[in-house]
C-alpha cells in the first residue's frame, strides 16, 4: 500500500491541454485524434499511475513531454519551466515502451554515454555506473554487448539509464511489461525506493495491480480522452469486499443485473462483480435459473472497479 | 555542446567500427595484392600510372559507398529501432544530434581513408624503392576525394531527414552522378536560354561541383595541382557541407518521432 | 530564424566558389576525356547507356568547339576523334555528322580545315543513315566548297536526289555543279538553302555568316571598281567615301552586312571594320 505522500506546492508537471492530432494517409489528409485536450497536475513527491488500454495515448502524451514529438496545441511545464527548455531535460528521465538500446555497446559504455550527454563528469560517470548496474540487478553483466540480452534485461537497463543522473522526475512508460512475476516485483520495489529517495514517478500502465500497488493517485485515459483522476487511497480505503461471480448460462440471467454489470467473457461464459452482502443473492438467482457456476474470487481492487466505471466500456478491459 | 556532439559522433564511429564498416579495408589490400603480378607484366612508367588510377579509384568508390549507405542509415535507423528516444530525452538538441553524427561518419572516413592511403604508399614504395615529390601529389588527391565523401555524406543525411533509406539511397545515388556531371550540366545550362536555361542553370549549381574534385586522373600523370584549387574546393565543400547539415537540422528538428 | 539564414548564405557562397574553381580548374580539358581513344571501348564501358553517353560526348564537342572558337584558338586536334566517338556510340545522330563536318571543313580559325576527315565522317554518317538526303547534300557541300571537287559533288547531288523525301533542289544542285560551280550565286544559293531549311542553331548561324561573307565578298570588287573609276575620270585618287559621294558615283556611305561602314583605304583597297564578324569572307580582309 502506497504511503500518503507530502504535499509540496511545488507541482513537478503540469499540462496544460496538450493535444496532438496526427494526420495519416498518403497525402496526410486525414485526421487522427492521439491525444484530445489534456489537463493534468502531478505534485512532487507523488508516484502517479497513468491507466488505459493500448492506445488510449499514454505513450503519446509522454512522447510529447519529451519533446519527441510536438503538440497540435497546448503547452505542459515540468519543475516550472517550460518544457522543451533544454535545462529541463537535465532533471528528468525517461524509459521509453519497450526500449530498445545500440546493441553494439556493453551495458557500461551505453551508461556512460548517456551520462555524458547528460552532463556528468567523467569521474562521477565511473562512480555511478557499478553501483547503479548493482542496484538494477545486472551486477556482472555490465561487460556484455547488450545484442545478448533478453527483453527482461534490457529493461533493467532501460531503468538504468533513466535514473543515472538522479533525475528529479521519471516517467517511465510500461516499466512492467514484458516482465517475469519476479522481475515485475523488482520493479515495483525500485518504484518505490526512488519514491522514497524523493523522486517524482509518472509512469504509464494498463496493469492495474502495479498501479494500486505503488501509486498514490491515478488518471484513467481512453481514446485520448482524460476519464477521470482519482486518490487510490480513498478507493481503497471504502474497504468494501467484493467478488467476481464468473458462470455459464445459456441465455442472458435478468435477475443478476440487480447486482453489477453483466460482462460477457467469452461463449456462455459471464461474469459479474458483486458486494460481498449480495453474494448469496447472487449465487442462489444462478442456481434458479440453473446456470453453471464456475468461479467466485474475492476481488480486492476497488481500483479495478474506478477503471471500468470510468473507462465504460467494460469489455475491453486487458487483463 | 561539444562534449555531447564529441560523445555523439564518438559513438557513431563506435557503431561503424563494431558493425565491421572497416572490413572494405581488407578488401583494399586484397585488391592492391592482386594486382601486384599484372602490374609487372607491364613496363614501369605505365605502372606507375595504373597503380594510382586503380587504388585511388577503389579509395573513391569504398568510401561513396559507406558514405551513402551509411549515411542514409545514421539517422534513420535509430528512428526505426527508437535508440533516439533516451538521446533526445536529455538535453540534447536535434541541431547537436544531427552534427554528432555527422562528425562520427566522417571520423569513419576519415581513419578509412587514411588507412587506404597507408597502403597506397606502402605498395608505391614497394614498386619504385623510393618516393619522388611527385608522390606528394597524390596525397591532394586523396585529401580531394575525402572532400567527396565529406559533401556526399551531407547530402545522404539530407535526403533521409525526409524520406525512406531506399528513396534516399537512390537521391544520394543521383546526386553523386549528377554531381560528377556538374561542368556538363553548366555546360548545357549555358547553351539553353528562358525558363528552362535559368532551370538548368540552377540545378547545375544546386548539384554537388564533384568533378573538381577528382584529379585521380591528372595525378596520375603527375600533373600539377594549383595550389588555390585545394583552398577553393576545401571552402566549397565546407559551404555546400554546411548548406546540407543546416538543411537537414532544420527537416529534422520539425519532425515527429513515430 | 539563424538556420535558415544559414542555409541560404552558405548556399549561395557555395556557387560563387564553384565559378572561382571553374576558374582555376576548367572541367576537364578534352585532351584528359579523350584518354580513352577507342570508341568501341567507350562504348563497351558505358553498359548499354550508349545513347546517353553519346550525347554527353555530342556535349562536350560542342562546348570544346564553342571554348576553342572564343579563345580564336587554330587547334581543333579533339574535334575529330570526339565526333568519332559521339557518333560511335550513338550512329544515328544525325546532327553530329552534319554539324561536325561542317566544322571540320571550315578552314581555320572557324574550324579545323580538315576536309578529310569531313568527308570521312560524313561517309560514316551516309553508311549508317542511308536514308538521309541532308547527309548527301553536306558531304556535296564539302566536296563543293572545301575540296572544289565539282564533279563529286555533282554525283553526290544526284545520289542524294534519289532518296525519297529529299529537297526538289537537290537535283537543281546535281545540274549547277556542273555548269557553273565557280559562281558565287552558286554559293550563295546554297547557303540559303542551309540557311532556311537547317534545324540546327549553330548551322543556321553559320550560314548566316556565310551568307554575310559573300556579300561582302561581291560588294568589296564592286566598290573597289567604283574607286578606279573616280580615278580615271579625275585623275586624283578619292580620300573618302565623301567624295565618291560628291561625284555621284555613290549614294551613301556604303556599310558591310554588321552595318558598319567599309574601310576606305589610301592605296584604293576596300576592307572591313572587323573581319572577326565575318570570318568567312575571302576579299576585304586587312593585310
Amino acid at each position: 500500500m502506497p504511503r500518503s505522500f507530502p504535499t509540496n506546492p511545488m507541482l513537478a508537471v503540469e499540462i496544460l491541454g496538450l493535444e496532438k492530432t496526427y494526420a495519416i494517409g498518403f497525402w496526410k489528409k486525414k485526421r487522427k485524434d492521439g491525444l484530445k485536450s489534456l489537463h493534468l497536475e502531478i505534485q512532487q513527491g507523488e508516484v502517479f499511475g497513468f491507466l488505459g488500454p493500448n492506445g488510449a495515448g499514454k505513450t503519446t502524451t509522454l512522447k510529447l513531454l519529451m519533446g519527441l514529438i510536438s503538440p497540435t496545441a497546448g503547452t505542459a511545464r515540468i519543475l516550472n519551466q517550460p518544457w522543451h527548455d533544454p535545462a529541463v531535460r537535465a532533471r528528468i528521465g525517461f524509459l521509453p515502451e519497450q526500449p530498445y538500446f545500440y546493441d553494439h555497446l556493453t551495458p557500461i559504455e551505453l551508461l556512460d554515454y548517456y551520462g555524458t550527454l547528460s552532463g556528468i563528469s567523467a569521474p562521477d560517470r565511473r562512480l555511478r555506473i557499478p553501483k547503479l548496474l548493482e542496484r538494477v540487478g545486472l551486477a556482472g553483466q555490465g561487460g556484455t554487448q547488450l545484442r545478448k540480452f533478453s527483453k527482461g534485461m534490457l529493461q533493467r537497463v532501460g531503468i538504468a539509464q533513466a535514473v543515472l543522473h538522479e533525475p528529479e522526475v521519471v516517467f517511465l512508460d510500461e516499466p512492467m511489461s514484458g516482465l517475469d512475476p519476479v522481475g515485475r516485483r523488482e520493479v515495483r520495489n525500485f518504484i518505490q525506493s526512488l519514491n522514497r529517495e524523493g523522486k517524482t514517478v509518472f509512469f504509464s500502465t494498463h496493469i492495474l495491480g502495479d498501479a494500486e500497488a505503488l501509486c498514490h493517485r491515478v488518471a484513467v485515459l481512453n481514446k485520448g480522452e482524460l476519464r477521470g483522476i482519482s486518490v487510490v487511497a480513498d478507493l481503497t480505503s471504502q474497504n468494501r469486499s467484493r467478488f467476481e461471480v464468473v458462470w455459464q448460462a445459456t441465455a442472458a440471467i435478468p435477475a443478476m443485473r440487480a447486482f453489477g454489470n453483466e460482462t460477457h467473457v467469452a461463449g456462455e461464459v459471464a461474469r459479474t462483480i458483486v458486494r460481498e452482502s449480495q453474494l448469496q443473492a447472487a449465487l442462489e438467482a444462478l442456481k434458479s435459473q440453473s446456470a453453471q457456476l464456475i468461479s467466485v474470487n474475492p476481488v480486492g481492487g476497488s481500483l479495478e472497479e474506478y477503471f471500468l466505471q470510468k473507462l465504460g466500456e467494460p469489455d475491453k478491459v486487458p487483463r | 555542446m561539444t562534449t555531447r556532439i564529441r560523445a555523439i559522433a564518438f559513438n557513431t564511429f563506435r557503431e561503424a567500427v563494431r558493425d565491421r564498416v572497416l572490413y572494405n579495408l581488407v578488401f583494399f589490400a586484397l585488391l592492391l595484392v592482386a594486382t601486384a603480378p599484372l602490374l609487372g607484366e607491364i613496363s614501369i612508367g605505365v605502372q606507375r600510372v595504373l597503380l594510382i588510377n586503380l587504388s585511388l579509384s577503389a579509395i573513391s568508390i569504398f568510401g561513396i559507398v559507406i558514405s551513402i549507405f551509411v549515411g542514409i542509415s545514421l539517422v534513420s535507423k535509430e528512428i526505426e529501432r527508437r535508440t533516439l528516444y533516451p538521446v533526445l530525452s536529455r538535453p540534447v538538441g536535434r541541431g547537436e544530434f544531427i552534427l554528432g553524427k555527422y562528425c562520427g561518419l566522417a571520423g569513419t572516413l576519415l581513419v578509412n581513408t587514411m588507412a587506404m592511403t597507408t597502403g597506397v604508399y606502402v605498395a608505391l614504395l614497394l614498386m619504385t624503392r623510393s618516393f619522388t615529390r611527385a608522390d606528394a601529389n597524390i596525397l591532394i588527391a586523396i585529401y580531394f576525394l575525402f572532400l567527396q565523401f565529406i559533401v556526399i555524406i551531407g547530402l545522404a543525411l539530407l535526403f533521409s531527414s525526409f524520406s525512406s533509406p531506399l528513396l534516399s539511397a537512390l537521391f544520394a545515388l543521383s546526386m553523386f552522378v549528377a554531381g560528377s556531371f556538374a561542368a556538363d550540366l553548366r555546360g548545357f545550362a549555358a547553351m539553353s536560354h528562358g525558363p528552362e536555361g535559368l532551370l538548368a542553370r540552377a540545378a547545375s549549381y544546386v548539384v554537388p561541383n564533384l568533378a573538381s574534385l577528382n584529379v585521380i586522373t591528372r595525378v596520375s600523370h603527375d600533373q600539377f595541382i594549383p595550389a588555390a584549387l585545394v583552398g577553393y574546393n576545401t571552402l566549397y565543400t565546407l559551404l555546400y557541407a554546411t548548406a546540407t547539415i543546416t538543411a537537414a537540422v532544420l527537416i529534422f528538428s520539425r519532425r515527429d518521432l513515430k | 530564424m539563424i538556420a535558415a539564414g544559414v542555409l541560404v548564405v552558405s548556399m549561395a557562397a557555395s556557387f560563387v566558389l564553384v565559378r572561382k574553381i571553374e576558374a582555376v580548374y576548367p572541367s576537364a580539358p578534352m585532351e584528359d576525356v579523350l584518354f580513352i581513344s577507342s570508341p568501341e571501348f567507350v562504348k563497351r564501358a558505358s553498359l548499354g547507356y550508349s545513347g546517353l553517353l553519346a550525347d554527353i560526348y555530342w556535349m562536350r564537342v560542342v562546348q570544346y568547339f564553342g571554348r576553342k572558337h572564343q579563345r580564336e584558338s587554330k587547334e581543333y586536334k579533339a574535334l575529330a576523334p570526339l565526333l568519332d566517338i559521339a557518333t560511335t556510340l550513338d550512329p544515328n545522330l544525325v546532327v553530329a555528322y552534319e554539324w561536325g563536318s561542317t566544322f571540320l571543313d571550315q578552314p581555320p580559325p572557324s574550324g579545323a580545315g580538315d576536309d578529310e576527315a569531313a568527308v570521312a565522317l560524313i561517309g560514316k554518317g551516309i553508311r549508317n543513315n542511308p536514308n538521309e538526303w541532308r547527309l548527301y547534300f553536306t558531304l556535296a557541300f564539302v566536296q563543293y566548297l572545301g575540296q572544289h571537287d565539282y564533279l563529286g559533288a555533282a554525283k553526290t547531288f544526284e545520289e542524294g536526289s534519289k532518296v525519297p523525301g529529299a529537297h526538289p533542289w537537290m537535283k537543281i544542285m546535281a545540274a549547277k555543279m556542273l555548269t557553273d560551280a565557280g559562281n558565287l550565286e552558286t554559293a550563295r544559293y546554297m547557303w540559303q538553302n542551309i540557311y532556311d531549311e537547317s534545324t540546327d542553331k549553330n548551322l543556321k548561324q553559320n550560314a548566316e555568316l556565310h551568307l554575310a561573307s559573300l556579300v561582302v565578298d561581291q560588294a568589296v570588287p564592286q566598290l573597289e571598281s567604283l574607286i578606279s573609276e573616280f580615278k580615271a575620270r579625275t585623275g586624283d585618287n578619292p580620300t573618302s567615301w565623301r567624295d565618291l559621294i560628291a561625284s555621284g558615283l555613290l549614294r551613301s556611305i556604303p556599310r558591310d552586312p554588321t552595318g558598319t561602314p567599309y574601310v576606305f583605304q589610301s592605296d584604293g583597297h576596300v576592307v572591313v571594320a572587323d573581319w572577326r564578324k565575318l570570318p568567312f569572307i575571302t576579299r576585304g580582309k586587312p593585310q
